[in-house]
């Protein structure tokens, strides 16, 4: 009786009703181990890609230490502030897509823990970047601490609203998360193009043909804690996201709201059966999450130096919601987990387009499609995570036999 | 009968990750006979039946059909081997019909078509030989749960099986419905089919089974004729100790009234109404059982009383305050205490640990938290006392209670919902699926907590439950009350009752 049955698992399984409900159950399965060897396995995989196109082992293991080297990683070698230092530089670069990462990272996750599946988190951004953008611009001159609080905080909440609209529609109607966020993310992105297009409301005043936005005023931007004359350097964002990081966790974790959104997360009927209103959790924890995708946005457009601009151009081509999913799925949805995921694919991001993009051994034409296959891969095997689990799974299933080969053998003979 | 043996299971050892399943068990089953398998909840019968129906590949051991050694990889070869299974749970299409059902897999085509007069006519033809009393052509959403088992048996027939595995298969069945599948059972042994029956019901298993197995804790104990067992020596053989099996306990001593319900109508989730006016009275200090068949509006009767379904219409008092139109939370803040029909989608939380779950209606109150912080170690603290208090083991405060045995799962749900000292304690199904020893604890604790001076609604689909346990005992049907017991009243009375007889016999 007192025995855990071996039944307990398919039972959470049947328990785990939603789509985001078994991929956090299917997480929690393998530990630390399983996000490691997936990565193990997608960058073996690209070296064999690599290997197997360039028809040269050498040239693949060139191509990882650019990677390596163009993600400044190499900086630990020879550390140093002087960001002039072309490794320092490098990790400088990464550091601030790391910062994007963490905060799109938390957001997904923070959705996930609520049994819900943020795919909105690229059209959160956009909502972000646009309000900080707008009352960067038009508040010149303020207090810079207010201005930028303003700017940050009025970009979170604008994005938490935005998600939360995801939430109502859920908790009301009963709309799936999945569709509603993905429709989100690109009215979010049409009215962006808009605004900063050319003749919108935002868009530059001083080059009416080019579509791109104003520049935030001096009193928005954030200082860098990091930097050198003429280079873009590290702005204090990345506190803001390293503290991030601890409120999801002391929310999630030491809070009444966290506890629900946890409980409605794991099983919304045992939830409701506690007294917990789950309508009003699936709109708050939406909420929530999209909140950090907006924190994301805003300090993009407040961090930065003075030829850091979101137009036209650059918002097609953003998809740091999107990674965030990644990030969220290899830290497993924990705090600490989306951390080292975005510290992971931010040097990938930026170690492979820039490593390799200049790189000697490659052809540089390319080289940027290496870097999409690279990443496709980690994301490919993050989502067959379940695979590489079944495969471990097996593969002890498989030492067990030779255990008691007697017996079988036996019964095949009589 | 003879001493032919169909299948012989010898020294069956299967593992899980930290557990032992089966630890060298050893069955046999006779031709013609009917062998019950009779074990806790974990004492590995599921396994040894999976093993056996191909689900599962033994770690050691060997199983022989008609003295030939076998080894299955897949259920389909298990089937093909003329070994079919009756799972708790019914594998069938709702809006397909009998003869589909039954024939699905293996159907008669003409052409690329399924051929439908020719299956109705040999499923037709089956229901005959075997007195099924089932009609071929109606679908299987409209028949009862006892018509839908005969349909699993007869797939299991059609596919011409030899051994038929029935797990649990009583668990869903009135007890008029169980004694006709007896009777079918019967009807099958003659043809000289060997049924294996797992159960964990002493009084069935005595009535139906020529031998008894008995497992516990994955190792055989005893394979005994049923004639000499008695369910007092089956119980030890089970449980490794004596059981009480009756309940002990002093006539109520009622006083006042804690919960009125008035003309209550419930609807479900699809807006049928489930419950149709309905008024009852549960003094403190008494059990009020309702008996019952499954899906007659007990699910909806609790959850409406506990804040969790619309009331349509009519009036609870919670000791004296009315809840019209209430939340689970305004049901919990008035006095309410609800053990939940079904513990792992409702009552539990499993990814939570044991901690977690016990604070589950309290985790925003002191001492578990304050201005919306919480505290876990007070968590901690106060799980630990109640794990002592009402003995669940297999874990600590940390454990998470998916990792529970069923029967702890359930004391740890009762610790909870009895530690908030409820003036109003709805049990429902309170020991579905648990084992004797769980069984007796928790009725125990039922009655310790009526003569505290709760009042105590029970609701159950197993109607000895209901006798031994109830004060007064209330019958629902389609809805509504039809009749009170407080006296003797048999099982048989009771049961007509619950099929609606008394409106029958008006009629």
């Amino acid at each position: 009786m007192t025995d855990p049955g071996p039944s307990a698992s398919p039972e959470q399984a049947a328990a785990a009703g939603t789509l985001a409900a078994r991929i956090a159950l299917k997480q929690r399965a393998g530990g630390i181990l399983v996000p490691v060897v997936t990565v193990v396995f997608a960058l073996v995989m690209s070296g064999i890609v690599l290997a197997a196109t360039q028809h040269s082992v050498h040239t693949a293991l060139v191509a990882f230490q650019e990677i390596f080297d163009g993600a400044g990683l190499n900086w630990i070698f020879h550390p140093t502030t002087n960001l002039i230092d072309i490794s320092a530089y490098n990790l400088s670069q990464t550091l601030l897509q790391t910062t994007t990462l963490i905060l799109t990272g938390l957001s997904v996750a923070f959705a996930f823990r609520c049994g819900m599946f943020n795919i909105g988190g690229q059209g959160q951004y956009f909502v972000g970047l646009v309000v900080a953008n707008w009352l960067g611009v038009d508040f010149a001159g303020m207090n810079p601490f207010a201005h930028i609080l303003l700017c940050i905080v009025a970009g979170t909440l604008a994005a938490a609203a935005w998600a939360g609209i995801a939430g109502v529609l859920k908790a009301t109607v009963g709309a799936h998360e999945v569709i509603s966020t993905i429709m989100l993310n690109w009215i979010a992105f049409w009215v962006a193009s808009w605004l900063f297009g050319a003749g919108g409301p935002l868009q530059n005043s001083t080059q009416p043909t080019v579509p791109v936005s104003n520049q935030v005023s001096s009193s928005a931007r954030l200082p860098d804690f990091w930097g050198a004359q003429g280079f873009q350097g590290v702005h204090v964002g990345l506190f803001i996201a390293l503290a991030a990081v601890v409120v999801f966790w002391v929310l999630l974790n030491r809070t009444t709201l966290g506890y629900e959104v946890r409980a409605v997360g794991f099983n919304p009927d045992a939830a409701a059966y506690g007294g917990i209103n789950v309508k009003k959790n699936l709109v708050r924890a939406m909420a929530i999450s999209g909140a950090f995708a907006g924190l994301a946005g805003a300090l993009d457009m407040l961090g930065g130096t003075t030829n850091y601009q979101f137009g036209q151009l650059d918002i097609p081509f953003s998809q740091v919601g999107f990674i965030g999913i990644a990030v969220a799925l290899l830290g497993r949805n924990t705090a600490l987990g989306t951390l080292f995921g975005a510290l992971l694919f931010g040097s990938l991001l930026y170690g492979s387009f820039h490593g390799l993009g200049s790189s000697a051994v490659i052809q540089p034409e390319l080289a940027g499609n290496l870097t999409y296959i690279i990443q496709g891969l980690i994301v490919l095997f993050i989502g067959a995570d379940v695979l590489i689990l079944y495969v471990w799974n097996s593969r002890k299933k498989l030492r067990r036999p030779p255990a008691n080969p007697a017996q079988p053998a036996k019964a095949t003979a009589a | 009968m003879s001493d032919d043996l169909v299948l012989e299971m010898r020294n069956i050892r299967k593992e899980f990750p930290g557990v032992v399943a089966n630890d060298g068990v050893s069955f046999d089953v006779r031709r013609g006979e009917v062998h019950a398998l009779l074990g806790e909840n974990g004492a590995g019968k599921s396994t040894l039946m999976n093993i056996l129906y191909g689900l599962y590949r033994p770690d050691g051991g060997e199983i022989r059909l008609a003295g030939k050694s076998v080894s299955f990889s897949s259920a389909r070869e298990a089937i093909q081997s003329g070994i079919g299974m009756v799972h708790q749970h019914f594998m069938l299409v709702p809006v397909m019909t009998v003869a589909e059902n039954v024939v699905l897999g293996s159907e008669p085509r003409s052409g690329v078509l399924l051929d439908e007069r020719v299956a109705e006519k040999r499923v037709a033809d089956m229901a005959k030989t075997f007195r099924f009393a089932v009609d071929p052509g109606a679908r299987i959403e409209d028949i009862t749960v006892g018509q839908q088992q005969r349909v699993e048996i007869m797939k299991a027939l059609y596919r011409n099986a030899d051994i038929l595995i029935l797990d649990e298969p009583t668990a869903v069945l009135t007890p008029q419905e169980a004694s006709d599948l007896f009777e079918i059972l019967r009807t099958l042994q003659r043809e000289g089919l060997s049924i294996i029956f797992i159960s964990h019901k002493l009084n069935e298993v005595l009535e139906i089974a020529d031998r008894i197995t008995v497992l516990r804790r994955g190792k055989t104990i005893e394979t005994v004729p049923s004639k000499g067992a008695t369910e007092a020596s089956l119980a030890r053989a089970m449980v490794g100790r004596d059981v009480l099996l009756r309940v002990d306990k002093e006539p109520a001593q009622p006083t006042d009234v804690l919960l009125e319900v008035r003309d209550l109508h419930v609807r479900d989730d699809r807006g049928i109404e489930k419950v149709r006016g309905v008024s009852f009275d549960v003094r403190a200090g008494e059990i009020v059982g309702i008996a019952g068949v499954d899906g007659n509006g007990q699910t909806e009767l609790i959850d409406a009383l506990a804040g969790l379904q619309k009331i349509e219409s009519g009036t609870v008092k919670i000791a004296g305050h009315a809840l019209t139109h209430a939340s689970a939370r305004a049901a919990l803040d008035a006095g309410i205490g609800h053990i939940p029909e079904d513990r792992q989608r409702r009552g539990l939380v499993l990814e939570f640990s044991i901690a977690e779950n016990i604070a589950l209606h309290d985790y925003a109150n002191p001492p578990d938290a304050k201005w919306g912080w919480l505290f876990p170690k007070r968590m901690v603290q106060r799980a630990r006392t109640l794990i002592l208090e009402f003995d669940v083991r297999g874990g600590g405060p940390f454990t998470r209670a998916g990792g529970l045995s069923g029967g702890n799962q359930q004391k740890l749900v009762a610790a909870r919902e009895i530690a908030r000292d409820p003036s109003v304690l709805i049990a429902a199904q309170p020991t579905r699926g648990l084992d004797v020893g769980a069984i007796e604890y928790l009725h125990r604790r039922l009655v310790a907590e009526r003569d505290e001076g709760r009042a105590i609604l029970l609701v159950s689909l197993e109607l000895e439950e209901i006798l031994s346990l109830s004060d007064r005992i209330l019958v629902i049907y389609e809805g509504q009350i039809v009749g009170e017991h407080t006296g003797d009243i048999t099982e048989e009375e009771i049961g007509l009752e619950m099929l609606g007889g008394r409106e029958t016999a008006a009629a």
